[in-house]
C-alpha cells in the first residue's frame, strides 16, 4: 500500500483542459480484428496480446487522450459464461499492463481507464446477485486492474443503481479513483427505469464522489446528448462523460454496420461538449477513422452554447422516445391501491 | 393514501376482486394474488377463468405499461413474480380441467450470445400472458433448437441477441429449419437490443419483437391467426 497523497493523472487532466477526448468501440474493433463472436474478448489479452496493443495503439494514434482497458466482461460472473472465472485477476492484470505499455510509450500524456462492466446478474430483491456479492465480484477485478497500472477504474453500460453503488464501494476498498457511467437505452431510461436526473442525484450521494460521471452506450448519438443535457441541467459539478454509439446497427450483406458516419461524430462530439459534458468518446460502432473527426472537430470548432433538442435532433437524427422521464410529458405509473 | 382502509380481498364482489387484482398484480404483491385465485377458486370459477379473467387481464395493463416506458424491469418483475405465484395454484388445475392451450414458446439466445436478461423477460411476460415457455437457455446452436422443436406441441419459436455479432446466426437457425421443411410448422419471433423489424424481415423471420410487451401482443396474433386457419 502506497501512500495516495499524489493527485490522480485523470484528475490533472480534467483540472487543466477543456475536453479530454476518450476512446471509441472495443467490441467492434476487436470483431473487425477476426474475434468470434461469443468469445470472450478478454482472453485476448493472454492469447493476442498483438492484437490489443493495437486496438489501445489505434484509440492513441487517432487522438484520444484516454482509453478503456479490454477487460469490460472481467468480471468472475460474465468470465463464468466462458469457464474462466477462475482467471480474472490474470485477465485483468493483463489488459491494465498492455494499456500502461502503450500509454507510457506515447510522448502525450494518456490515462489508462480499467473498464468494468455490468455483471450481467439482476440484484436482488427480484434477482438473485445480493449487494455483497457484487462488491466482491467488483473488487476482485478492481485489485487486478489496479495491480496491472490503471490510472483509473472506469463501470461502464450499468443500468440498476445498486450495481453502481456496489461497483463505487468495490472501488473504493480498492483504494482507487473511479468514473461511472450508465447506459440509458429504454424511452430515455435505463433498462431498470433510471433517469438522467436519478443518476446526477446517485452521485451526489456517493462517497468517495467519482471524478467523472456520465452515459455510454444505449440507442444512438442523438438520444444520448439528451441524456448529457439532463445531467448537465443539474448543475453538479462533477464532470460529464459521453460516450454514444456511432449511430444505429443496421443489417447489411450478412454483416452489421453503424450507421453513423465520422463527419455525424465529429457533430455529435462538438454538440456534446455545447451540452456540458468534458471527456467525450464514442461506443459501439465508433472506429479510428470516427475518433479522428471528432478531434479535429473539437480542435477546430468553437464551443457554443447549449444545444436545444431540435437542433440535436436536426444534426445528428431524431430521439428513440418523446421524452426520457425528466419532464413533465413523462408518463407516470396509474397509481394503485396499497394496502398496509 | 396511508389513511385508507385497509382492503378484505374475501369481502369484495367477483368484479372488484378482479380489478383489485389486476392492481396488485401492478404493485407486485405475489400474497395477495395467491389469496384472490384461491378466494375466486373457492367461489367456484373455472381455473381457466381465473387465469384469463384475472391473471392474464392483470398482466396485460403491466405489458401495456412496460411497452409506453411507464413501466421498467424491476416492476415487471416484481408482477411476473406474483403472476406466477397464481399461476403455481392454476397449473395442476388446469392441466385436470383440460383448459384450451394458449400455445408454447421455445426460447433462447442464439449462439455465441450469452446476454439473457432479454430473453428472461421475454419468457416471464409470456408465462404471464398464459404461455408454455420451454427455456433452452443461452448459447444454443442450430442443433439445440432443433432438438427442442422435436420435442413437440411447440408453436412459437423465440430467438434473442444483443450482440450485432451474434444476431445473423438467426437466419443459420432460419435456414437451417427451411432446409428441413419445418420452417412454416411455427411462428418465428426474435428481438434483443441491436435488432430492427427491417432486421427480422431480411432473415426471413415472422415478427420482430421491441420488447417483452411487444414479444406477447405479437404470439397472441400469430396464435389466433393459427386457430382461424385452423378453424377454416
Amino acid at each position: 500500500m502506497s501512500t495516495a497523497s499524489k493527485v490522480n493523472p485523470l484528475q490533472t487532466m480534467l483540472d487543466t483542459r477543456d475536453w479530454i477526448l476518450a476512446d471509441g468501440a472495443t467490441g467492434t474493433n476487436l470483431f473487425n480484428m477476426g474475434l468470434s463472436s461469443g468469445d470472450a474478448p478478454e482472453l485476448w489479452n493472454v492469447d493476442e496480446q498483438d492484437k490489443i496493443r493495437a486496438l489501445y495503439q489505434n484509440a492513441v494514434d487517432a487522438g484520444s487522450d484516454l482509453f478503456l482497458t479490454n477487460s469490460f466482461g472481467g468480471n468472475a460472473s460474465r468470465l463464468k459464461l466462458h469457464d474462466a472465472q477462475g482467471r480474472v485477476g490474470e485477465l485483468n492484470r493483463a489488459a491494465a499492463e498492455l494499456g500502461r505499455e502503450v500509454a507510457d510509450k506515447s510522448d502525450r500524456d494518456i490515462i489508462v481507464a480499467g473498464s468494468v462492466g455490468p455483471t450481467g446478474e439482476i440484484m436482488e430483491p427480484m434477482g438473485t446477485l445480493t449487494y455483497a456479492g457484487a462488491v466482491e465480484m467488483f473488487q476482485e477485478q478492481a485489485e487486478a486492474l489496479k495491480a496491472g497500472g490503471v490510472d483509473v477504474l472506469w463501470v461502464e453500460t450499468i443500468s440498476a443503481p445498486e450495481e453502481f453503488k456496489a461497483a463505487a464501494e468495490a472501488f473504493e476498498n480498492a483504494g482507487m479513483p473511479w468514473c461511472g457511467t450508465m447506459s440509458f437505452d429504454t424511452a430515455g431510461r435505463t433498462m431498470m427505469g433510471v433517469t438522467s436526473t436519478d443518476l446526477t442525484d446517485l452521485v451526489g450521494k456517493l462517497s468517495p464522489a467519482p471524478l467523472a460521471f456520465g452515459a455510454n452506450c444505449g440507442v444512438g448519438a442523438s438520444d444520448l446528448l439528451r441524456t448529457v443535457l439532463g445531467f448537465s441541467a443539474q448543475g453538479s459539478n462533477t464532470p460529464i462523460i459521453s460516450k454514444g454509439n456511432a449511430g444505429i446497427p443496421k443489417y447489411v450483406d450478412g454483416h452489421i454496420h453503424y450507421d453513423g458516419t465520422p463527419e455525424l461524430m465529429a457533430d455529435y462530439a462538438v454538440l456534446a461538449r455545447d451540452c456540458g459534458a468534458k471527456i467525450i468518446g464514442g461506443c459501439c460502432g465508433t472506429m479510428p477513422e470516427h475518433l479522428r473527426a471528432m478531434r479535429e472537430a473539437l480542435e477546430t470548432r468553437p464551443a457554443g452554447g447549449r444545444p436545444s433538442l431540435d437542433t440535436i435532433a436536426e444534426k445528428l437524427g431524431g430521439f428513440s422516445s418523446g421524452s426520457d422521464g425528466t419532464d413533465d410529458a413523462a408518463p407516470t405509473p396509474r397509481r394503485t391501491r396499497r394496502r398496509g | 393514501m396511508s389513511d385508507e382502509e385497509d382492503i378484505i380481498l374475501s369481502e369484495l364482489p367477483d368484479d372488484e376482486l378482479v380489478l383489485q387484482m389486476h392492481d396488485d398484480l401492478y404493485d407486485g404483491l405475489k400474497e395477495e394474488i395467491e389469496e384472490g385465485v384461491n378466494i375466486l377458486l373457492g367461489r367456484g370459477w373455472q381455473p381457466y377463468e381465473v387465469l384469463t379473467n384475472a391473471l392474464v387481464g392483470g398482466m396485460t395493463i403491466v405489458g401495456k405499461d412496460f411497452r409506453d416506458g411507464i413501466l421498467f424491469v424491476p416492476e415487471v418483475l416484481l408482477a411476473a413474480n406474483a403472476m406466477k405465484g397464481g399461476m403455481a395454484i392454476l397449473k395442476p388445475l388446469l392441466a385436470e380441467t383440460g383448459a384450451p392451450r394458449m400455445g408454447t414458446m421455445v426460447i433462447g439466445t442464439v449462439k455465441g450470445d450469452i446476454h439473457d436478461i432479454g430473453k428472461n423477460l421475454v419468457g416471464m411476460m409470456m408465462e404471464g400472458a398464459g404461455f408454455e415457455v420451454r427455456d433452452i437457455g443461452i448459447n444454443n446452436a442450430v442443433d439445440a433448437y432443433m432438438e427442442a422443436l422435436d420435442a413437440g406441441d411447440v408453436d412459437i419459436l423465440g430467438m434473442s441477441a444483443l450482440l450485432t455479432t451474434t444476431m445473423p446466426y438467426m437466419k443459420v437457425v432460419i435456414d437451417a429449419m427451411i432446409e428441413k421443411g419445418v420452417r412454416d410448422d411455427y411462428t418465428i419471433l426474435v428481438g434483443g437490443a441491436p435488432l430492427n423489424e427491417e432486421f427480422g424481415k431480411a432473415i426471413g423471420a415472422d415478427a420482430y419483437c421491441r420488447d417483452a410487451a411487444v414479444a406477447v401482443d405479437t404470439a397472441k396474433e400469430f396464435m389466433a391467426r393459427k386457430h382461424n386457419q385452423v378453424a377454416g
